[in-house]
């Protein structure tokens, strides 16, 4: 089916599988345990629906002091451990083995502590990332990381990803919102990190901990900053007859001190993709569009767009539409986040992740473009123009094994071109199955050594979460033997 | 004492796998922050500043990359000719260390994780931190991130170096992203607050949609009275509008004066240089971090233990504060106090012979303390780096 090889099971692991199952349902009961083979197939994949296995079971914990004995007790058994919350990972992060024991999150969902007077709440790793925002909305606050997936997707896994969102540029990505941390460790030991307070003491454990893909502990419960919501906000839409007109007008923007809340950048298919899917009013006679967004009164937001605007038409707009209403702001949103779902009525696609410097956009595109015409396949762009996130949309037959086979291919060329112009492998998606074994693209073996090392310090069995993010081979030897 | 000054990374690396052999060393740039943390048992010196200069900066991308011993100020003013700046702030803290504050070193910096008053709105010099390169006590070297900033390939080892004191590796290269320049800046000033309602003044501003990027109260004393302070930055005519705004929606807390640009400016360069604090050439200095809610009980707290000069920034929730340089320089009651609310003390200014018997740094519970010493292990097994400079064994 794949590429991508996944080790093989252990067979002593396998044989003890009743075993295993009785160990879970003794701690979080039997109706909190999956062991039966149809219900386990609801975690074979996560939202990378190329891969998946069915493991061995699933616990369905409720509290910190069950996954601790849950850990405790799959380490004695040398058991393996995948973390996963709402299964919305793009990159196989949560994909189980068939050796392995899923813990899902799902069930430790609440608000533990809203603080307005210190700007946190303080929640269990299972909520979702809307819900966040949604509980502290009424007081005027907001969860800044949002990433498109926030309905669904939980903080569990925005930690263990350090998500972000349109709205990074300005407000950062997860790690930048996040102030305290409950994990559990491979053997049970449960650590508090940081707290309501600002910078943690000692090591930056937080900060090591944020994006390590549920490799080195798994996450229970998370202190925020939640921020005041703004007055307002309001986008502004541009076309362009070309990539390089649209990369010089970000460039230009930032240039003469303006800071929007998003900058979004689309390609020709992709425009004309979300317009027939979402009628946003988008044009459909331009090469690339950008929509801009910007926050405050409305008399600052009159101000900052008319700057915008005008930046836009030195750098050569051939189409400028304001949102004068809340519906006008509305649609043109709609448009950009109803994207993937956009695509996937026309064409099966692959959604790459790669992150470049902005100044080298114009280039990347027409290689881009280059190397999927070298496979016969089609694409589309969508991309963070902002910070420098592509999304590029690889097109193609997901029944035509040739074709599944060529868009992996086409997907790692396009990748590789990402860190050949100083850019990385992933800018929000994690490394997970799918770019395992691109890694070598961008570290050589002594970085990756010493991420490896951390992990061993972790969890010295490398029993969490395994066969992700590193290469096979090339491990240290306990990794190698998982 | 040997004082190695190598002027590229390939010799830094043969320095460090020589010293473990040779014995451990103690890591520099402009050797302006030598007295922040505990004092190291080195025989050798790793200086730094000859491994300077800007490799990278493209105002467009709003990235800039340096060599670990570049001045603070080379970068600053770099960036200020492209109408930019680094958003955590980073102090100089001339009153505390001595030596010359132009040579601060960014290496330094992104070592001790500093950040001046505007931490509350931008984070510290860890969230703008996005690639490193450094050499690890194997005499290894490693890059980490880059220079764009979305990045989760592989593990952020980029924070892991931001507050590890050199202990973990000797940063040769750091790369951060960067914001625009605000056109200008005011400042929301009122008088004669108490603690607690300063620090209600405070929560009220930063919750409110003005964006305040300072909040700072700063008790008066001989006579002077207390004032409480709220920075805005921005355009111009955001700037009347929005202090118009918020003063309106602190009504409750009196009227305040209003600093506008360079007099605003010249303000919170005071405060994020500890000028608050008077002279503290006599006396120790401590960094307390606490919830900012909890910032007026810590301080009575402090007071009853005999702290004699304390000013609060972060919107209550750090507290600068002075004592006399005796026994554990109050350590042992600024830790109680912190027990009750939560939160971290660092003694950041402290003759040799107390930072060396004290805690410097906040102790940490057993298991987090059980994984500080393996990941030393896992980037200096031998001790070469900084030892001892954080935690004993460290």
């Amino acid at each position: 089916m794949s590429s991508v090889a996944q080790p093989a099971p252990d067979p002593a692991i396998l044989e003890r599988r009743a075993e295993i199952v009785r160990g879970l349902a003794a701690i979080v009961g039997e109706r909190w345990t999956i062991a039966d083979e149809d219900e386990l197939r609801a975690y074979e994949t996560d939202a990378l629906t190329a891969y998946r296995q069915v493991p061995l079971a699933v616990a369905l914990p409720a509290t910190t002091d069950e996954v601790s004995r849950i850990l405790a007790f799959l380490n004695r058994a040398g058991v393996k451990v995948v973390g996963r919350g709402a299964g919305t990972s793009l990159a196989g992060g949560a994909l189980p083995l068939a050796d392995s024991v899923v813990v899902g999150l799902s069930r430790m969902n609440r608000v533990l502590a809203l603080d307005t007077a210190n700007r946190t709440i303080r929640v269990e790793a299972g909520i979702t990332n809307l819900a966040v925002s949604q509980a502290v909305d009424h007081l005027g606050f907001f969860y800044a990381p949002d990433p498109s997936s926030q309905l669904a997707c939980t903080i569990g896994g925005n930690v263990g990803m350090n998500s972000g969102g349109a709205h990074c540029l300005k407000y950062g990505v997860t790690t930048n919102n996040l102030l305290g941390l409950t994990v559990v460790l491979m053997d049970g030991t449960v650590i508090e990190l940081g707290g309501e307070h600002l910078d943690s003491p000692g090591y930056d454990i937080l900060g090591l901990m944020t994006g390590s893909e549920g490799q080195l502990g798994l996450v229970t419960e998370a202190t925020l900053r939640i921020l005041p919501k703004a007055e307002g906000a309001r986008p502004v839409l541009f076309g362009f007859n070309s990539s390089e007109d649209a990369g010089a007008c970000v460039a230009a923007t930032l240039a003469r001190g303006i800071l929007p809340v998003a900058i979004e950048f689309m390609d020709r298919p992709a425009i004309r993709i979300c317009e027939e899917f979402a009628h946003a009013g988008y044009p459909l006679d331009v090469e690339a569009m950008l929509i801009v967004e910007v926050e405050g009164s409305p008399e600052e937001i009159s101000d900052q767009l008319e700057r915008i605007v005008a930046v836009a038409r030195e750098t050569g707009a051939v189409h400028v539409r304001e949102a004068r209403t809340a519906a006008e702001a509305a649609a043109i949103w709609k448009g950009r986040k109803s994207a993937f779902g956009a695509m996937g009525r026309i064409s099966d696609y692959m959604c790459m992740d790669g992150t470049i410097p902005t100044g080298r956009l114009p280039e990347v595109l027409t290689r881009i473009a280059a190397i999927c015409a070298g496979y016969g396949l089609g694409v589309a762009n969508i991309f963070h123009a902002g910070d420098g996130n592509l999304h590029p949309l690889v097109l193609y037959d997901v029944n035509d094994p040739e074709q599944l086979a060529k868009a992996e291919a086409c997907g790692a060329d396009i990748l590789r071109l990402c860190v050949e112009v100083g850019g990385c492998l992933t800018g929000e998606h994690g490394v997970g199955i799918e770019k395992r074994d691109l890694m070598r693209a961008q570290f050589d073996q002594v970085d990756l050594d010493q991420q490896m090392a951390l992990k061993s310090v972790f969890d010295p069995a490398w029993l969490l979460n395994p066969a992700k993010v590193f290469p096979l081979d090339g491990r240290p030897a306990p990794a190698r033997a998982a | 004492m040997p004082d190695f000054r190598p002027d590229d990374e390939a010799s830094v690396a043969e320095t460090v796998r020589a010293a473990r052999i040779d014995g451990p060393l103690e890591i520099t740039g402009g050797a302006t922050k030598r007295g922040l943390g505990r004092p190291t048992q080195t025989a050798a010196t790793l200086s730094l500043d000859r491994l300077s200069g800007i490799t990278l900066y493209e105002p467009a991308e709003l990235v800039i990359s340096a060599k670990a011993g570049t001045p603070l100020a080379e970068l600053e003013s770099t960036l200020a000719a492209g109408g930019q700046r680094l958003a955590f702030d980073p102090p100089r803290l001339t009153a505390l260390w001595e030596g010359d504050p132009a040579r601060a070193s960014i290496g330094a910096v992104v070592a001790a994780n500093l950040a001046g008053p505007r931490r509350i709105h931008a984070g510290a010099a860890r969230d703008s931190l996005i690639g490193v390169r450094l050499v690890n006590g194997r005499g290894e070297i490693v890059k980490n991130g880059g220079r764009v900033m979305k990045n989760v390939t592989g593990y952020d080892l980029v924070k892991l170096m931001a507050g590890a004191f050199g202990t973990l590796g000797v940063l040769t290269e750091v790369t951060f992203k960067v914001l625009p320049s605000p056109e200008t800046e005011a400042t929301l000033i009122f008088s004669g607050l108490s603690e607690a309602d300063a620090v209600a003044c405070l929560s009220a501003g930063l919750g409110s949609p003005w964006e305040v990027t300072g909040a700072a109260h700063l008790p008066g004393w001989a006579g002077s009275p207390a004032e409480t302070l709220l920075r805005l930055e921005g355009f111009e005519a955001q700037m009347t509008y929005r202090a118009g705004a918020l003063a309106a929606h602190l009504v409750a807390h009196g009227v305040p004066d209003v600093l506008r640009g360079e007099a605003s400016a010249a303000r919170w360069r005071e405060v994020g240089e500890l000028a608050p604090l008077g002279d503290v050439s006599a006396l120790a200095v401590w960094k307390i971090s606490t919830r900012p809610a909890s910032g007026p009980s810590v301080a009575a707290a402090l007071r009853r233990a005999g702290v004699s000069r304390l000013f609060l920034d972060w919107g209550g929730g750090l507290i600068w504060a002075a004592c006399e340089p005796a026994g554990d320089a109050q350590a042992g009651p600024i830790r109680a106090a912190l027990a009750a609310h939560g939160g971290h003390a660092t003694l950041m200014k402290a003759p040799d012979e107390i930072r060396a018997a004290a805690e410097v740094f906040h102790p940490l519970p057993t298991p987090v303390m059980e994984l500080t010493r393996k990941i030393k292990d896992a980037f200096d097994p031998a001790r070469v780096l900084n030892p001892g400079r954080m935690y004993a064994g460290v």
